[in-house]
């Protein structure tokens, strides 16, 4: 096994794996097949399960979605991908209407087992249409979980487990970081959904941030301890179920909290986490909650105009080195 | 291809006694709502009977059926009881969903009719993937989608009908055309005039038209349709061409239908086109009097048996979410 591998490799690693444990697990969606996907996060698949385990579709979000949750209901565990994010709103009604209520408004009848893999987030300069972190859309939905790795092996045990439940996840794969490296995840490794990572330690602030923005968290406390601030960086890894338990424990210690966000600071996931902290941590701060995250605009092309819209290593140093002189 | 006989006299005065049940649970849903019993909506399948009868009869026990909110029909012809549907109406425990979905999600997922969906359109994808999990099973099962004619100028069809082409897969899309969406007439918002079977030829496939309310030409399409994609031969389209009763929902009295169009329609009643059969068959009319009051007996049963049911657990609002149960989003 090699030292390190791609957050690329280890998307199709991590389905390459549950497809040789679980011969119900199927892949379907655009360009999935020989091509290996627009992101080449299918790349292999093809080649070693062959096409009546990876289908090839046409550009028909609305059908790739329904058709797994067809599936899903009845015995396979479809792995459907939607090239990119912002496309989630071509099938928007199954992710919003039909996949996360049928379960309920059948009174636990149907089960739907499936994943939709799909690359998030901004950082490659494609301009609005295909750039935004709309995890927020999903967190809307009762009836979702949602998953987000930050890291090669994250996205391998998070991929075994989203696969392997019996709930649909949405699985948001980070343009940004496809090409980053890490250690590779060791044989038969499960991340547990739900369950948030501590990924520095440190006594004087939590800093809580998902995918993209775990490395720019973590950049950020690197500067800051040189400053002398400790910095407690969280990924979230999941908003649905959301790990507050790991939150609030941190906060028993750092007594002080910035979330950093790739989303819009409206609607974002942050208002969820802070509200909570207010709600049931009031007692734990010392300081008031600041939140770092994206421009309410479409995200624009320039690199020079996105780092405007989205956080930065720069922006989050300056939020917490305010917040601590609090 | 397998032609079906004709069904025999026996077998006729058995869908003739399921369309009888439909009617009257349907019609027992209309007063119950009028009287204030069910609450919410209902869209009524009266006047359908025989697409869903007359279909359900011609599938397997292990088929899949998904349908529309417009659904009561599909749900009682693939094995929900009347008490189980008038219950769910009705908000009782007892409901076919716990009184989770109502009268628009009717669902018997144990006898594989995998639901009734409200957003029109959606489930013709669901159904191609369950044929496709048929296919990858290797089952021989087929999946049914029906639908109505509103449904043919939504992209989910379109998207339905050109993956299930191009994976040649074994499902069957059925359009109950009734010649109306809510309350405007499908021609003057469709570009053709057979809104389901005119546009099978853009993917490829059989697209068929039948009589709606004649219970063994449905029976006989859909074996014969059925039988071709259980052998490989891909999907096809059926239009069965009915009306429908009611209004569209609730208590819609449907004033904008033409008085001539809907004298015309009711005279060729599902129930009347199969009485007429049975008649040739040389059925004595007692026989049939006989299989209406039994239709009556246990509707009025399931109508007492709702009404006495308990309403379900408050606590009944947080479960079912997620597969453990719960609806937690939090750890
Ligand atoms: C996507 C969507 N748009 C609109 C509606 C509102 N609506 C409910 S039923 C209906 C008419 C559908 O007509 P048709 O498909 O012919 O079915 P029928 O009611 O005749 O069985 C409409 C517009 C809906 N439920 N879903």
């Amino acid at each position: 096994m090699a030292d390190v591998i791609t957050y690329r490799q280890a998307v199709a690693e991590g389905i390459a794996r549950e497809m040789r444990r679980d011969p119900t697990v199927v892949c379907l969606g655009e360009d999935i097949g020989a091509a290996g996907g627009v992101f080449k996060t299918t790349a292999g698949l093809y080649e070693e399960f062959g096409s009546g385990r990876v289908w090839d579709t046409p550009i028909s979000e609305q059908a790739i979605v329904g058709a797994a949750m067809g599936a899903a209901m009845t015995g396979m565990r479809p792995v459907a991908e939607i090239m990119f994010s912002d496309f989630l709103a071509c099938c928007w009604d199954y992710l919003a209407n039909e996949i996360p209520k049928v379960r309920y408004m059948t009174g636990g009848q149907v089960t739907v087992p499936l994943v939709v893999r799909t690359a998030n987030g901004g950082g490659l300069g494609f301009g609005a249409q295909h750039s935004q972190a709309t995890e927020n859309w999903a967190l809307t939905v009762p009836g979702l979980k949602i998953a987000a790795p930050a890291t090669p092996a994250d996205v391998v045990g998070m991929m075994a487990a989203a696969i392997r439940s019996d709930d649909p996840v949405v699985f948001f794969e980070h343009k940004g970081l496809l090409a980053t490296k890490g250690a590779p995840a060791p044989p038969d490794h499960v991340v547990e959904l739900g369950r948030a990572a501590v990924v520095r330690e440190g006594a004087d602030i939590t800093l809580v941030a998902l995918a993209s923005m775990v490395p720019v968290a973590l950049t950020a406390a690197e500067r800051l301890a040189e400053e002398g601030i400790e910095a407690e960086v969280i990924d979230l890894r999941c908003l649905v179920p959301l790990d507050t338990r790991t939150v609030l424990g941190s906060l028993a210690k750092t007594s002080r909290l910035v979330t950093v966000e790739e989303n819009p600071y409206q609607g974002g996931w942050g208002g969820t986490l802070v509200s909570v902290v207010a709600d049931e941590g009031f007692g734990l701060l010392d300081a008031p909650v600041r939140r770092v995250a994206a421009e309410c605009v479409p995200l624009p092309f320039a690199d020079a105009l996105e780092e405007q819209v989205i956080p930065t290593v720069d922006k989050v140093v300056t939020k917490v080195r305010d917040l601590t002189a609090y | 291809m397998t032609e079906s006989p004709h069904p025999d006299a026996a077998q006729l005065l058995a869908l003739y006694e399921q369309m009888a049940v439909i009617r009257r649970t349907e019609k027992a849903a209309h007063d119950l709502f009028m009287s204030g019993l069910v609450k919410g909506t209902t869209h009524l399948a009266a006047g359908h009977e025989a697409i869903a009868v007359g279909a359900s009869t011609a599938l397997r026990d292990d088929d899949y059926v998904f349908a529309t909110y417009r659904g009561h029909h599909h749900a009682l012809a693939r094995g929900a009881t009347p008490e189980e549907c008038l219950a769910e109406l009705m908000s009782r425990a007892t409901g076919l969903c716990k009184a989770k979905g109502g009268s628009m999600h009717l669902t018997k997922a144990s006898r594989n009719m995998l639901g009734s969906y409200a957003i029109v359109g959606a489930h013709l994808p669901m159904a191609v993937g369950a044929a496709w999990s048929a296919r990858l099973r290797g089952t021989e099962q087929i999946a049914v989608a029906f639908f109505g004619d509103g449904a043919t100028n939504i992209g989910a069809f379109h998207e339905a009908l050109n993956l299930a082409a191009v994976w040649k897969l074994p499902v069957l899309f059925i359009c109950e055309n009734n010649l109306y969406m809510e309350y405007t007439p499908i021609a003057d918002v469709t570009a053709v005039a057979n809104p389901a079977a005119d546009r099978a030829p853009a993917y490829g496939i059989p697209g068929e038209i039948v009589d709606g309310n004649d219970v063994v030409a449905v029976q006989e399409a859909v074996t014969r349709l059925a039988g071709r994609a259980r052998a490989g031969d891909g999907p096809s389209l059926l239009e069965a061409q009915t009306y429908r009763h009611f209004g569209h929902s609730r208590a819609d009295p449907a004033t904008y239908r033409p008085a001539e169009e809907v004298e015309r329609w009711l005279k060729h009643d599902p129930l009347d086109v199969a009485r007429g059969r049975l008649a040739e068959l040389g059925v004595p009319a007692g026989t049939v009097i006989e299989a209406d009051e039994r239709a009556t007996g246990l509707v009025q049963a399931a109508i007492e048996a709702a009404k006495n049911a308990p309403a379900p657990d408050p606590r009944e609002a947080l479960t079912d979410v997620w597969a453990d149960g719960g609806a937690a989003w939090r750890t």
